[in-house]
């Protein structure tokens, strides 16, 4: 191989890490973006709260629930209807029930303690609950913790009742629009149940 | 029992969170999630201070520090919120939640060391169940994961138990 070859190759590789970082960055700049918005929405719903937080957790105000399960529908409808286009990817988490039961129902436990979960602590700051900063360090050292015992959970818990990657259309062996159907339905009848009990 | 509903249209805007949601994921592949991040932290923080200990860890290992699309969103909520907030003239400076004050009291100490326990235990378990209220509870739910459905149930009712256990029942709405 000669110089100038050498030299093309180089080019070659320069125009290649350029192109990557390119990428990197704007995956970073979407993220940005996207959570800007996020923030938006959340914090003009007022649910960046714990007094709401707690409510919904205590029955008396569903206004999280009615957030979150409106994100769903639109979210399912236009996930799934991109998704036969061909256009997007899913990313299913498996069903692990040993970790997600026990992990869900301690998640909540520290919920319930905290008042914030994970995406909304960071939020509560921006709104000036400073206990939420507490929160978010006790947030790490729950990560800390965890980093230190997954060797044993990997074995233990993490192996119990593993089902893999499965989605309700896969459980029920049905289309998956069936599926948006009834659960669009339940929510929307739920929906109705909280604005009549006026939760 | 008297309830502020000052808020926007929880619906509207919920909506508007599941199209960003599809938005991001059409332009990115990303979905929506928080608390992989906080792993992220954790390693930053013992590659500084305990390098070795880091090194040792598979689960930091594994979950390798970097800022990623999850990092610039979790900044991106700090500072959409900060921005809305200011706008809107509702930033403000608090130590102690109001239903807290009614029946803690004002100590700001005794808030913060329950905000601690409760993080830590709240991204404990977390990381059990691979996911939060986002990963799960959003992402999981609206892919239709049967993941996401028993995580989020399981979320609730933790939360409930222990709400009940803190406030006690009867709903008196304070």
């Amino acid at each position: 191989m000669d110089l100038d070859q050498i030299i093309i190759h180089l080019k070659e590789i320069l125009v290649s890490l350029e192109g990557i970082a390119n990428a990197v960055d704007l995956e970073l700049r979407f993220g940005l973006v996207t959570g800007l918005v996020f923030g938006v929405l959340l914090q003009r719903a007022k649910v960046i709260r714990y007094d709401k937080q707690l409510a919904a957790l205590r029955f008396q105000d569903f206004t999280i629930l009615k957030f979150m399960m409106s994100t769903i529908i639109v979210g399912m409808i236009g996930t799934y209807f991109l998704y036969d286009q061909g256009l997007v990817k899913l990313s299913i988490k498996p069903t692990i029930l040993g970790g997600t039961v026990v992990g869900g129902l301690l998640f909540g436990v520290g919920w319930a303690l905290l008042g914030y979960c994970p995406g909304t602590s960071v939020g509560a700051l921006g709104e000036g609950r400073t206990d939420a900063f507490w929160g978010i360090l006790g947030a790490i050292a729950g990560a800390a913790l965890y980093a230190e015992m997954f060797p044993y959970l990997k074995d233990t818990l993490l192996k119990m009742y593993d089902y893999g990657k499965i989605t309700l259309p896969m459980l029920l062996g049905v289309n998956h629009w069936i599926v948006i159907a009834g659960v669009t339905a339940i929510f929307i009848l739920s929906f109705m149940w909280m604005e009549k009990k006026g939760l | 029992m008297s309830k502020v509903r000052d808020g926007w249209n929880p619906y509207v805007l919920g909506g508007l969170a599941g199209l960003l949601s599809v938005w991001s994921t059409y332009y990115t592949g990303k979905y929506f999630g928080a608390s992989t991040t906080f792993v992220r932290v954790a390693g930053l923080a013992e590659e500084t201070v305990i390098p070795e200990r880091a090194a040792s860890l598979e689960y930091l290992v594994k979950n390798a520090v970097k800022l990623d699309w999850q990092g610039m969103f979790l900044v991106g909520i700090f500072l959409g919120v900060l921005l809305s907030a200011a706008l809107f003239g509702e930033f403000k400076f608090q130590a102690v939640p109001d239903m807290w004050k009614r029946h803690f009291g004002e100590s700001a100490v005794s808030r913060g060391l329950v905000a601690f326990l409760g993080g830590a235990v709240a991204m404990f378990g977390a990381r059990l169940a691979d996911g939060c209220p986002s990963g799960h509870g959003l992402s999981g739910t609206l892919q239709l994961a049967a993941s996401g459905f028993i995580a989020l149930i399981c979320f609730f009712v933790g939360g409930a138990i222990v709400a009940r256990m803190i406030y006690g029942g009867g709903g008196d709405g304070s």
